[in-house]
């Protein structure tokens, strides 16, 4: 089926010789070859993945072939990039949705009170509970974003405000490849300094907390960083006019109008690292018991609760399993829970200056 | 740029200069300088720690065997399972970024681009949980069919794994971390494309690819490369995903769908730091230099390209 279109006015070669797909057309075409693809697959013994790979190819062969014979080579060139940049962006999906259906699966049927309620100490088998871990957890990411929040939010003011020359250009620089530092790469400092100072084999909760603050500084300046920056200057100019030092304008304009996006830009700095396993396993290790001392001794953490439970199972392997699927599923809440915290930050403080 | 610096001009007239200013201005210089200093900090700590294991008898070292033939199939188990990411991940990532920026209904754009930053924000040790559990043994009958029909490609020498837990599905795994690095940054340079070329193009009768073709393309290309480069880096770094998934320890091989697969250097640490005791800490943290000066130099070059691409891109 083909619909006849206006011819076009200029000496051009058209796209097509005056004939065109319309999209019912298309679409119909597509499908066709979808449903052919499955027929096939159900012919050579029927996967769903056979049935998806054939129907799909199908789809867009017949979609390309029917618009070379109609439309001419460019409009079905353009035809059948669109449908690869289509397929492209569903398989990026399938991932995603696998994943989340997975966790949930298998994370729900551990997610009561007991396991947030009961630590490992004495548990072997059945029973027991992440409480240690959620804990743990809690008060490292604390500890990582009171040290990494000054420091990040002072430099990103220096950047902004003060920042000039080479050295802000060298700071800018070194922080973006700071953001690419491998998160094993990050503990093993943690661990290297702190070995140095207290002698070997040393495990401590702190020692998490400045390895991730290694991570998380740097999200903590970039993002910051670009929120100053959308600072009207405006407002700083005001400021000074009234004869307001620099560093009060820094404090009582610039920063509380940038409110919003400080909290979002932390609130995703938090994310960034909470859910990070590799630095806390060289530097935090693990325990059964609860320890809420993160400057005396080992501590649990979520992460590294979750790695544990699914890589070294005891003689009971599906009540471990299952502990870890359920430590997964509460790791990916905690961080889908801080980007939806970051958005609502971000919207409940509506811009108070437009640009 | 002139947002920036236009506050830090001085005026004609010198204000006096209060000693509140000097001490905060003190502080975010401060600061900044320990920022620096952390990254120093950082290399000068490991190659401390490290210098021990570089220093002592190759007969001492991991059980005798010697640092470097300790390290190398780490190397290479590190790098295949990276550039495999990458090879993977581009151009679907370059399709997505062109879906979510040219192809997608306006409405949903954002929402869709929302989505995919979501596959970032999942921990990486909950993918190494979904590509053992789901992703690995899913992969089995491809490695059976590639090791029946695809023996005459070296990385596809076989014996098939039967547990599927191969540098392959781990390159996947790898290339679902990454792809929302390098579809971000490239979604964002798409994004930029003057308006005046695309619409030059489609004025001279383009189809939509090839005003893409024409116009974006070109424009985004040292987008689209700065964002390899920073998901490579990701990729080379990743250690929970890698431990949890490859069934490593092997000899460096480029065989990717065997049962005997190299380790990566970061899974290697995260795998054997708590048994590790005297100069085996040192031997793994010296691996661990191996693996920060790698990553170091691919991000500065990521980051080099990113930036010559703004000081010279007429956008900006």
């Amino acid at each position: 089926m083909s619909t006849a279109t206006q011819s076009r006015p200029t000496s051009t070669r058209p796209t097509a010789p005056g004939r065109r797909l319309s999209r019912p057309a298309a679409v119909g075409l597509y499908l066709g070859g979808v449903a052919l693809g499955i027929a096939l697959s159900a012919l050579t013994g029927f996967t769903i993945t056979s049935a998806v790979v054939y129907g799909v190819v199908l789809g867009t062969v017949a979609l390309f072939v029917a618009s070379r014979l109609l439309e001419g080579r460019r409009k079905a060139t353009d035809r059948l990039v669109t449908a690869l940049v289509t397929t492209a962006f569903a398989v990026a999906m399938l991932p995603l949705v696998s994943l989340v259906y997975t966790v949930l699966t298998r994370g729900l049927t551990r997610l009561d009170a007991e396991f947030f309620t009961f630590s490992m100490f004495r548990v072997v088998g059945e029973g027991g509970g992440a409480y240690h871990a959620i804990l743990g957890t809690l008060i490292i990411t604390g500890l990582a974003t009171i040290i990494s929040v000054p420091i990040g939010l002072m430099s990103a003011i220096y950047l902004v405000e003060y920042g000039r020359g080479r050295l802000q250009r060298s700071i800018t620089f070194f922080v973006d490849v700071m953001t690419g530092i491998p998160s094993i790469v990050a503990g093993l400092f943690a661990f290297a300094l702190f070995t140095l100072v207290f002698g070997n084999d040393i495990r401590l909760g702190i020692m998490g907390a400045i390895a991730l603050s290694v991570l998380m500084i740097p999200v903590v300046v970039r993002s910051s960083e670009e929120v100053l920056k959308l600072v009207p200057n405006e407002l700083r100019e005001a400021s000074y006019a009234l004869g307001v030092p620099k560093w009060r304008t820094v404090v009582k304009v610039v920063l509380p109008t940038a409110v919003a996006g400080l909290g979002t830009a932390v609130t995703l700095a938090v994310a960034r690292v909470v859910g990070e396993t590799a630095p806390l396993l060289v530097t935090v290790g693990l325990i059964t018991g609860t320890n809420l001392n993160p400057f005396d001794g080992r501590m649990a953490t979520l992460p590294v609760f979750a790695f544990y439970q699914l890589t070294q199972p005891g003689t009971q392997t599906q009540a471990y399993l299952d502990r870890a699927w359920t430590a997964a599923l509460l790791l990916i809440i905690l961080v889908m829970g801080l980007n939806v915290v970051a958005r609502l930050i971000s919207r409940s403080f509506a811009p108070k200056t437009s640009r | 740029m002139t947002a920036t610096k236009a506050p830090t001009e001085r005026p004609t007239q010198q204000a006096p200069r209060r000693p509140g200013d000097r001490y905060f201005a003190g502080a975010a210089k401060g600061s900044g300088i320990f920022i620096l200093l952390v990254l120093a900090g950082v290399a000068a700590f490991l190659v401390t720690e490290a210098i021990p294991a570089l220093t002592a008898p190759a007969e001492d070292v991991a059980d005798g065997e010697g640092l470097g033939s300790y390290i190398w199939p780490l190397v290479v188990g590190t790098l295949v399972s990276a550039v495999l990411a990458l090879v993977i991940a581009t151009p679907l990532a370059v399709g997505i970024a062109l879906y979510v920026t040219y192809y997608a209904p306006r409405r949903i754009a954002a929402v869709l681009g929302y989505v995919i930053d979501l596959l970032a924000a999942i921990p990486s040790v909950v993918y190494g949980f979904w590509g053992v559990a789901v992703l690995a043994p899913a992969m089995v009958p491809f490695h059976q069919w590639a090791a029946e029909n695809l023996t005459w490609i070296p990385f596809f020498a076989g014996p098939a794994s039967t547990s599927g837990r191969t540098m392959l599905t781990i390159g996947v795994v790898l290339a679902v971390m990454i792809l929302p690095i390098i579809s971000a940054i490239s979604r964002e340079v798409f994004g930029q494309t003057p308006l005046l070329h695309r619409e030059a193009a489609l004025a001279l009768g383009a189809t939509r690819w090839e005003m893409i073709q024409m116009a974006v393309l070109p424009y985004g290309k040292s987008g689209v490369i700065a964002g390899s480069m920073l998901g490579l880096g990701r990729a080379l770094g990743e250690t929970m995903a890698v431990a949890i998934v490859l069934s490593g320890g092997g000899a460096a091989t480029l065989n990717l769908i065997s049962n005997t697969n190299p380790s990566t250097i970061a899974s290697n640490i995260a795998l054997s730091f708590a048994e590790a005791t005297g100069l085996g800490v040192n031997t793994l943290i010296a691996s661990g230099l191996v693996l920060f000066l790698i990553t170091l130099a691919v991000n500065m070059l990521a980051r080099w390209i990113v930036n010559r691409r703004a000081d010279f891109s007429g956008a900006n």
